[in-house]
């Protein structure tokens, strides 16, 4: 032991540096949780004891997975191997991520469509180890018989469905284009021309979606559904059969009996429908300090029995052809189902160009299935989004004659600054506390400058370059003005800032003013000392802001169902029409408005709570005796003495509203089409939905803070009127 | 009079009641997922749960990572950890800055005040790499003070401004009849400003507490190591690519919320009443 210890020692100090990487673990990130975890965890202990290799597994959440490896692998601190689905695999490989496989892979191990979805630019990354794809759930105590075509699946479903006491045929997200591929291709539609550009304004394209504008309009499947709907519905027996993957399989009660089936065909053209092929593979970074023992881990983990753990443990059909040799695997029921609807599956391409086609797919599946559009002019209404998205790069532009601007610009300040009369008094006359405020300031001032000025400023830099998958050039201005010129829409369209904007200061104004009003009111009464229970009334009042709000955004949203929903619960109760409320503009609004005050509100409050003790009592003593009624009193004295401490908060407040992203994401999700999104989901979009355009992002993030810059210079005066009234 | 005044309170009562009320209903349909054992929606408008069970609860708090270490509690540890030190350091920062720019004057105030708002102009997402970076560049990757210190200038801008705000309320004929008695500039800050700021100062505790407590892209982004990891994180760990845990999802997100609701009901006595009437005559 000691001797050993001591040989490694010495070949450590040695230099080799070959020794010194080999005996650190090998790191390894995924976003694997329940079975896929366990059978992860399995077999990397399988790995180390055949290798003698550490690995070191962290398991990070799938929300941040992405972003961040793009910041941890150039970094340098990446993992050694990670497992992700293949279709960012084009952007992770141009951005330099990843490292090539072809000389190391044993191709005919695998299922040919899975080494295809991972090859990108004429090169293999990556060993595939799972596939997913879509299939038809089926409760076999609802369901007589399985459903060969579309015609016999259309006659089960009226059978089964019954519109009264909420039971449907078939359930499944409706809203999601992953879902509607299967109609699509079935119909014999296809995403992309020949010269591999998208096309939606197509007959299958309008087909596919007036069948399933049929199938919901006789109410045969539940609207707006969303993945928690589906397994509730075909978890209670609502539902008599679901569409969906593997995972779906452990969401499933063990008191319903199921099996699983290929998805039918589509009577009309006899073709199958075919769900669109994902693969999971252990991809291997380009960083990895040992890519040697990377590359054995990478393929440990998809061959052999870690892909029977991953069957027979996980749940995961395995993409390793030997895997269903093994007896485990064959015997169970939805993995063979799955590798039997994989046959039929297309793999999804893992180019820039798919990962531009969802966001005019679901405009043109909401428009459809909500009623904005005809089935028939969704596609048209696709592509035009479709086009409008797409940006080629810009005139690449000389930085010259922007540094020389932005140098003459400098000089000129410093020019004036020095000319500047001097003053009659020596500076530390001027300012006597000067010296004191530097060392009172010195630390928040470092702290600001180090980690919000400068990213700040780097953070601006990149809107005048054009970001393509890893490679940025400097294009000017030319981002601001696509932005600024609505260049591809009109100005009254959504997608415009001109639009957009309109839409933030709206949703900033009606946000603060319910804010603080319902804030100072409930203060006002909660600040009265006599009054009991104050204490809990407080508490219980400040829930919403103590409850994580990712969870009670998506609360609220359930409530906005529209067949489902809490809110229209009511209102039926009360023999008022249900609202679909994500369908036009004003109710989408009102529904993100509803749910930021609920949150927003006790924030405020205890501002004001805290802001009315500034206000000296004496002062309501004074005035009751001469007399003054409880809305004097208010008017007269509380609200001007309020205003310096409230002030901070409701500016802060309107500029925090104004960039406040997770509720128009969660709620509305931008919906009808995009109209209630705000500048800043708007940027998020273009920095992380339509193909890491961070240039053109940055340069919307750039047009906030200008705006934001106005708007404070604008209320500047207001404040200064309290400042002077004050000191 | 007596019986108007009791009216009186019984209508604020019977506002207030039904003012929580509609603010506790979403937070009971979260109540109700946590506790219902097949974490389905209920497809109706009743929020009480018809079955109880405390499944999710254990599942989430006796979580374990595979080396067999108790996972929840190294999140708690590392939550509290974080939140308290940006809470600190926060306010530390922030009472000296906030106090000289209310009672100095000095070039530079007024820009530096909108400075501070500027900064919460320019949307967090394209800091990151930036961020990153830095981070890196001064060794405080994968590390809790390096998060605590990020999480401290991100609540600085709000901290300052009320703090500051509320300064300015603060006559200065308090410090200058302290100045008078002898006492020293940092005696009369500390003895006399501070204890008077104490409602303005549990607010913007309270602030960069539920900053630090919340939070979990950055968190999740700049640490390395699964046991540093904060609540925030373990608890986004539920939602899946393809399926989320509502039921766990629900129970963590209740058991996150309680240490904020116990903070802020040993801190609200502080932040009313009492302080106010004694010194502060304008």
């Amino acid at each position: 032991m000691n001797a050993e210890l001591s040989l490694a020692l010495v070949l450590a100090f040695a230099g080799s540096s070959g020794a010194l990487a080999s005996a650190a673990p090998l790191k390894l990130w995924h976003a694997y949780r329940g079975g896929e975890e366990k059978a992860l965890e399995s077999s990397v202990k399988l790995f180390e004891r055949e290798s003698g290799r550490k690995v070191e597994l962290l398991a990070l959440p799938y929300d941040v997975f992405a972003s961040k490896l793009m910041a941890a692998i150039p970094h340098g601190v990446g993992p050694d191997v990670f497992i992700f689905a293949h279709e960012r695999l084009r952007l992770f490989s141009r951005m330099g991520l990843l490292a090539a496989v072809d000389g190391e892979i044993d191709r005919p191990s695998y299922f040919p469509n899975t080494i295809e979805a991972l090859e990108a630019d004429g090169k293999l990354y990556g060993y595939p180890l799972s596939l997913k794809c879509l299939a038809l759930y089926v409760n076999t105590q609802l369901v007589p018989r399985v459903p060969g075509t579309t015609d016999e699946l259309r006659g089960l479903l009226s059978r089964l469905s019954s519109a009264g006491d909420n039971r449907f045929g078939l359930a499944y997200e409706s809203g999601d284009f992953y879902l509607h591929a299967p109609f699509l291709f079935g119909f014999g539609g296809r995403l992309f021309d020949d010269t591999a550009r998208a096309v939606f304004d197509t007959p299958e394209m309008a087909r596919s979606l007036a069948f399933v504008k049929d199938l919901q309009d006789r109410r045969l499947i539940p609207e707006e559904a969303s993945g928690a709907l589906v397994k509730s519905l075909f978890g209670d027996g609502r539902a008599a059969m679901a569409i969906s993957g593997p995972w779906f399989a452990g969401e499933i009660p063990k008191t319903v009996a199921y099996s699983v089936f290929p998805l039918p065909r589509v009577s009309e053209t006899g073709l199958p429908m075919r769900p669109f092929l994902g693969v999971e593979a252990a991809l291997v970074s380009s960083k990895s300090e040992d890519l040697g023992g990377a590359l054995k881990l990478a393929r440990f983990l998809s061959l052999g029995e870690a892909s029977v753990l991953r069957a027979v443990v996980g749940g995961q059909v395995p993409a390793n052809v030997a895997a269903y040799e093994h007896p485990e695997v064959r015997r169970d029921p939805i993995v063979s189902a799955f590798r039997a609807a994989a046959k039929n599956a297309v793999a999804m391409p893992n180019t820039l160009e798919m990962a531009r086609v969802w966001e005019p797919m679901k405009l043109a599946l909401q428009a459809a299935l909500k009623g904005g559009a005809l089935p028939a002019q969704a596609g048209a209404l696709a592509d035009r989004r479709y086009r409008a998205l797409y940006r080629p790069r810009p005139p690449v532009a000389s930085p010259v004659p922007y540094v020389l601007l932005a140098l003459s610009a400098a000089v000129v300040a410093a020019f004036r600054l020095l000319r500047r009369p001097a003053p009659s008094l020596s500076f530390t006359k001027r300012y006597p506390d000067a010296r004191r405020a530097f060392w009172y300031l010195a630390p928040a001032a470092t702290g600001l400058i180090v980690l919000v000025l400068v990213p700040f400023v780097f953070g601006a830099a990149i809107s005048f370059f054009h970001h393509d998958s890893g490679s940025y050039t400097f294009v000017g201005l030319s981002n601001f003005v696509d932005i600024l010129a609505s260049r591809g829409y009109r100005v009254t369209e959504p997608l415009s800032f001109y639009f957009t904007l309109a839409v933030t200061v709206l949703w900033t104004a009606v946000n603060v003013g319910l804010h603080v009003t319902i804030g100072l009111a409930l203060a006002l009464l909660l600040k009265d000392p006599l009054l009991r229970l104050k204490g809990v009334y407080r508490v219980l009042l400040i829930v919403p802001w103590a409850v994580p709000n990712y969870i009670t955004a998506l609360i609220w949203k359930g409530m906005f169902h529209r067949q489902f929903g809490a809110v229209n619960g009511i209102l039926q109760a009360l023999h008022l029409q249900p609202v679909g409320w994500f369908t036009r503009f004003s109710t989408a609004f009102a529904a993100d408005v509803v749910t930021n005050t609920w949150l927003g509100f006790p924030f405020m409050m205890v501002v004001a709570l805290g802001a009315l003790q500034s206000i000296p009592p004496e002062l309501y003593e004074a005035a009751e005796v001469d007399g003054a009624s409880s809305w004097q009193k208010f008017r007269r004295i509380t609200l001007p003495l309020l205003r310096p401490a409230l002030l901070p908060a409701v500016i802060l407040g309107s500029v925090w509203t104004f960039n406040m992203f997770n509720i128009i994401y969660l709620v509305s999700g931008g919906e009808p089409g995009g109209a209630t999104d705000i500048l800043v989901s708007e940027a998020y979009r273009w920095a992380f939905q339509r193909n890491e355009q961070y240039g053109f992002a940055a340069a919307y993030s750039v047009l906030i803070f200008i705006t934001l810059l106005v708007w404070s210079a604008l209320t500047q005066r207001f404040t200064q009127g309290a400042e002077e009234t004050l000191s | 009079m007596r019986r108007e005044s009791r009216l009186r309170a019984a209508a604020v009562h019977m506002f207030l009641a039904c003012v929580c009320a509609v603010t506790l209903y979403p937070v009971l349909w979260v109540v109700k997922m946590a506790v219902s054992p097949a974490e389905t929606l209920t497809l109706s408008a009743n929020p009480f749960p018809e079955r109880v069970t405390a499944g999710h609860f254990t599942t989430v708090l006796g979580a374990t990572d595979s080396a067999g270490r108790w996972l929840f509690g190294r999140n708690l540890l590392a939550s509290l950890a974080v939140s308290t030190a940006t809470t600190i350091v926060g306010l530390l920062l922030a009472v000296t800055a906030a106090y000289a720019l209310s009672r100095f004057r000095f070039p530079g105030r007024r820009s530096g005040l909108q400075a501070l708002l500027m900064s919460q102009m320019f949307p967090a997402t394209l800091m990151l790499i930036p961020i990153y970076s830095i981070l890196q560049k001064l060794r405080l990757l994968n590390s809790l003070g390096g998060l605590v210190l990020v999480y401290s200038t991100t609540s600085l801008p709000f901290c300052v401004w009320m703090l500051k705000g509320y300064f300015d309320t603060i006559p200065r004929d308090l410090e200058e009849a302290a100045l008078m008695d002898g006492a020293t500039a940092w005696q009369a800050f500390m003895r006399v400003v501070l204890p008077l700021a104490r409602p303005a100062l549990v607010v913007t505790a309270l602030f960069s507490f539920m900053t630090a407590w919340n939070e979990f892209i950055l968190a999740a982004t700049l640490l390395n190591d699964a046991s540093l990891f904060t609540l925030p994180v373990a608890l986004q760990r539920l939602v899946g690519e393809y399926k989320v845990e509502w039921g766990q999802f629900a129970a963590g997100a209740l058991v996150v919320s309680a240490p904020v609701m116990a903070l802020f009901f040993a801190l609200q006595k502080h932040l009313v009443g009492g302080l106010t009437s004694g010194g502060v005559k304008g």
